[in-house]
């Protein structure tokens, strides 16, 4: 072939390829443009006021991702009627949690070059009292019950070539002091009764105890996962259990529900929701036959929430703590939930 | 001296025939086309390895944890596939082949990516993706090896190195391009790649000409086999090659520790983390060519070992514990010099030994020992570090690191036997002008 006739096919398989790759770019930016519109059959959206505040009615405030101009906004429904009207704040989070008049949410923040994320804590308003650089895709986000503690975990990419290794980074922070620990691996750590080092130790979903020092969570070092533990005075974390994934502790103290890795079940949904009897350690597993990647959100001392693939992205359900019962969908379009007295 | 290989050997008769060529030879057709198909595949490649942790998380709703212990699995199997690659590429001369296989596997992951919906079948197609890697990468070394003039074999495999690199710091800016575009438009960005590496592969095709000087072999020319390949080894100037290689791979802490290390050590902020890998990029495209040259000019050996020498100053800086803003910087230049002085240069002094007819062969065995020696040593760096912390782990790597360079410097082979070698494997190298002729 001449050169000539070569420089021909190269320019001719180059129109037939950028238009290609033009076309896949306009549909998807079209298909996300139709989600900008409400869907007819979706939840109903009204913008107006969220509060955080105590006391103005037992709802539910959580990440809407019905479509339409209030698209992840946060929004609130009444606990009594999850399926009713939302109403949506203007404030955007990816992952979000609330108790006592305080709100941590985790968002992205679009740049020039590239997205970064931040948590931000609201006020009882959402109005933003602090925000924090993220050094990954935000995860898990959870406040203490007085509001006082904020955590959260994202996850973080290794170098340009070893794109599929993954580590997660742990935060908590004292929201009253400002005092900041990027990571909870500088916390001591116990494993089995053995001070802990190792380079692979990860943490990720903690959840707070109410007596504004202990906490629960997620360590993983040597391809094994255990609940751990943690003292927010004396910085430690110290195993208890192994098996355990995003352990969400219930409102009295005594048992934790979380996410248990169970052999053999299919590598991409291997996840089972059991609840352990913090004092006896003994496991139930939960209603839920469905694989669950979620950090549960107790909506009172006997029901658990959590969410799950649906048509808008996911979907809310409740099951029974128990293992009683079975699974009932809470509302659609819905994601990070949390309950407001 | 390590230069007899170019100095040693008599003027390319390649260079006698191209009027206008002075005193240094210009980067041969076939490089520029080899290293535009590297830039355009690196493109394609990274866009996709960009967004896939962000695709995982918040497009599949996938917790990707746990994935990572595959990788150390990909990187041995890889390192083995491109003993493979270069085994078939030798058979009859078929680098071109072999390459246009690699990168075309690697092609066709990509439209596989959008049906993938599970962490086992993105698993799998990744592993056909770096499959496809492992193939292409010793022909393509051996085609730039064989398309080069001996004298300025580091400047080429510089030039290479240098748009592979470029190619690497588009693909991340594509991607994010695409998804400003169309938010969460994960699809548009693996069609998108898609259609980039096709282009990469046509134009592999139809620039890169297919005849290689392993079909001008004189007919007692040794058949290409394993066996042969592993027979190099006896040849002093490879064997000292790939030990110096392999000891100073058994010192190089992998990427990841580095950035952990200099967040660690140094309090890089959380946000920066990820632009780390791209400042090591970043230095490596700049002083990629540079340094190929200077290579040409001192002598590979040293320039290499100077490579290894810069990584050691490197964890020198990290283990001081010196505070100053400059401190990331000047650890990431010379992270990336230390890539810029070895990762192009190695192979530029390993082609100047290895015979013409097991050229693919043995550069894949070179690197696969390198590749392998580096995995060993993350491994141990990571037992170190949870043993007896990241202090002591980096300083026992510094430690070996500069025993191991003394090691290697005195593993410095013996002129007359270079020139030897390098003479009978230069020898067919005439014919790697780009011939029009080449098949599309």
């Amino acid at each position: 072939m001449t050169l000539r006739n070569k420089i021909l096919v190269l320019v001719a398989a180059l129109a037939v390829l950028a238009a290609a790759a033009a076309a896949s770019v306009l549909h998807a930016a079209d298909r996300e443009d139709q989600k900008n519109r409400p869907r007819s059959d979706g939840p109903r959206v009204t913008a107006g006021t969220v509060s955080l505040r105590p006391g103005s009615g037992p709802r539910i405030v959580f990440r809407s991702m019905a479509w339409g101009p209030h698209r992840d906004e946060l929004a609130t429904v009444a606990a009594g009627d999850p399926a009713g009207p939302r109403t949506a704040s203007g404030v955007k989070c990816l992952r979000f949690y609330a108790a006592a008049g305080t709100g941590v949410c985790l968002q992205a923040e679009r740049g020039t070059m590239t997205d970064s994320y931040r948590a931000v804590i609201l006020d009882d308003r959402l109005e933003e009292r602090a925000h924090y650089a993220l050094p990954g895709i935000p995860t898990r986000a959870r406040v203490s019950p007085d509001g006082r503690w904020a955590a959260w975990t994202v996850f973080v990419g290794g170098d340009s070539y070893a794109g599929t290794n993954f580590s997660t980074r742990t935060a908590v922070l004292d929201t009253r002091t400002g005092q900041l620990t990027a990571s909870l691996e500088e916390f001591t750590a116990y494993l089995n009764g053995v001070e802990h080092h190792s380079a692979d130790t990860n943490f990720w979903g903690v959840t707070f105890a109410d007596d504004d020092r202990h906490f629960y969570a997620t360590m993983a070092t040597g391809g094994h996962t255990y609940l751990v533990r943690g003292d927010l005075a004396a910085r430690t974390v110290t195993s208890l259990h192994p098996n355990v994934e995003c352990p969400s502790l219930s409102p009295d103290g005594t048992r934790v529900v979380y996410k248990k890795r169970v052999t053999g079940l299919p590598a991409d949904a291997p996840w089972r929701l059991y609840a352990l009897d913090l004092a006896t350690m003994a496991e139930t597993a939960l209603a839920e036959p469905r694989s669950v990647d979620d950090q549960v959100v107790w909506q009172d001392d006997h029901t658990v929430a959590y969410a799950l693939a649906g048509d808008y992205g996911t979907d809310l359900y409740t099951v029974p703590a128990d293992g009683t019962g079975k699974p009932s969908r809470l509302l659609t379009a819905g994601l990070a939930p949390a309950y407001l007295p | 001296m390590y230069v007899a290989d170019s100095r040693g050997t008599p003027a390319a008769p390649a260079d006698a025939a191209r009027p206008g060529a002075g005193r240094r030879s210009a980067i041969a057709p076939t490089v520029f086309a080899l290293g535009t198909v590297s830039l355009i595949t690196d493109v394609s490649s990274e866009m996709v390895t960009a967004v896939l942790p962000l695709y995982l998380v918040t497009g599949l709703g996938l917790s990707p944890l746990g994935f990572g212990l595959l990788d150390g699995v990909y990187n041995g199997f890889s390192a083995l596939v491109r003993l493979v690659g270069g085994h078939l590429a030798d058979r009859g001369g078929r680098h071109k082949t072999v390459a246009v296989l690699g990168y075309g596997l690697s092609a066709l992951c990509k439209p596989l990516l959008l049906v993938a919906s599970s962490l086992p079948l993105i698993g799998a197609v990744l592993a056909a993706d770096r499959t496809g890697k492992g193939l292409r990468t010793a022909p393509r070394d051996a085609l730039i090896s064989l398309a080069s003039d001996p004298r300025s074999r580091g400047r080429a495999f510089g030039v290479h190195r240098a748009m592979d690199t470029a190619g690497a710091l588009l693909g991340p800016l594509t991607a994010f391009l695409i998804l400003r575009q169309a938010a969460d438009g994960y699809d548009a960005v693996f069609t998108v790649s898609f259609c980039v590496a096709a282009v990469g592969v046509l134009v592999l095709l139809l620039f890169v000409p297919s005849r290689t000087p392993a079909t001008a072999l004189p007919q007692d020319a040794p058949r290409a086999s394993l066996k042969a390949a592993l027979a190099l080894l006896r040849i002093r100037p490879i064997r000292q090659l790939t030990l110096a290689a392999l000891l100073l791979g058994l010192a190089t802490v992998s990427d990841s520790f580095v950035y952990l290390l200099l967040q660690h050590r140094l309090g890089v902020p959380d946000r920066w983390f990820a632009l780390l890998p791209l400042g090591t990029a970043a230095a490596f495209l700049l002083l990629a060519v540079p340094l190929g040259r200077l290579a040409d000019r001192l002598g590979r050996r040293r320039v290499f070992l100077g490579g290894h020498m810069a990584l050691l100053l490197a964890y020198v800086l990290l283990l001081t514990g010196w505070q100053s803003p400059a401190l990331p910087f000047l650890t990431l230049a010379l992270h990336g010099g230390f890539y810029a002085a070895t990762d192009g240069v190695l192979m530029a002094a390993a082609a100047g030994h290895v015979p013409v007819e097991l050229r693919s062969s043995g550069l894949a065995l070179i690197q696969t020992g390198q590749a392998l020696a580096r995995f060993f040593c993350s491994i141990a760096f990571g037992a170190a570090w949870t043993a007896w912390g990241d202090r002591t782990a980096l300083g026992t790597a510094t430690a070996v690191l500069a025993g191991c360079a003394v090691g290697a410097f005195l593993l410095r082979p013996s002129a007359p036997e270079t020139k030897a070698r390098s003479e009978k494997s230069t020898r067919p190298e005439k014919s790697t002008r780009p011939d029009m002729k080449a098949r599309p």
